[in-house]
């Protein structure tokens, strides 16, 4: 799976985009998370993992607690509706090196 | 950390610059284009045909996952090995105008080698929408996943 293209695909989920939202101003618990929705317990982890994944969530560990923090880095990364476009170019020009590299050690 | 992969589209213009530095001799970077199945390798694509010369031309096919086929062409119109390229592009059955590539091939330092590939659009407008399509597509992914999920439920 390509993770830096499901930074796109994590920010489509209207759950997901909520979380951010919550989180944009202060760092909370999983379950302090999960108390804000109507979805279970174990639904709102993926949503939690996924967003961590893909870095737009940072995770902190407090004593016994994990709490979750927004990366605006991140998210002004992907506000640029370039990216996905230079990603694409980075992707397959990353592919013709590693192509090409084999190619030079097997010549 | 520094992009290795920049690209240069500034506003109300009609031209877009990708700029990118391999650690590759120049001499395979440029072989990389040139070579039916090496380009077949890192594209990705069926190469139906690549004539690399002068006034030579190139088609290419690739099948999406719903099983759909999509077609590009070009006309290559000049080429100076190891130093240029310069082509047309166009997705076939789109709505997208043909575009104009000119593709800049330099060696640096041993073993290491520069391209810049400057794409010319119909129009400003044309050129926001190719540079908008892998967001767009992206979105669309993230969308049809979830619908299928919300349909598998139901």
């Amino acid at each position: 799976m390509n993770l830096r293209r499901d930074v796109f695909q994590a920010l489509a989920d209207p759950t997901r985009r909520a979380i951010l939202l919550l989180l944009a101003t202060q760092s909370m618990t999983a379950g302090a998370i999960a108390a804000n929705f109507d979805s279970s317990r174990p639904t709102v982890s993926k949503h939690l993992q996924i967003l961590t994944e893909c870095e737009l969530l940072r995770q902190e560990q407090q004593g016994r607690e994990v709490h979750y923090h927004f990366n605006p880095q991140k998210m002004k990364e992907v506000a640029d509706f370039i990216e996905p476009f230079r990603q694409m170019w980075d992707q397959r020009f990353d592919a013709l090196e590693s192509v090409m590299q084999n190619y030079q050690t097997n010549n | 950390m520094q992009q290795k992969t920049h690209v240069e589209a500034a506003e109300n213009k009609q031209e877009i610059v990708i700029t990118r530095q391999f650690n590759l001799p120049v001499e395979l970077l440029f072989k990389a284009y040139v070579e039916k199945d090496l380009l077949a390798q890192w594209m990705g694509t069926k190469v139906i045909k690549l004539d690399s010369h002068n006034h030579g031309s190139y088609i290419f096919e690739t099948t999406d996952p719903m099983g759909n086929i999509h077609r590009f062409n070009g006309t290559i119109h000049d080429i100076e090995v190891n130093q240029k390229i310069t082509r047309t592009f166009e997705m076939e059955n789109t709505s997208f105008p043909v575009q104009l590539e000119f593709l800049i091939f330099e060696s640096m330092e041993t073993n290491a080698s520069k391209l810049t590939i400057k794409i010319i659009y119909k129009s400003v407008e044309d050129r926001d929408k190719m540079l908008k399509l892998p967001f767009a597509y992206g979105i669309n992914m993230a969308h049809n996943r979830l619908e299928g999920l919300f349909n598998q439920q139901n």
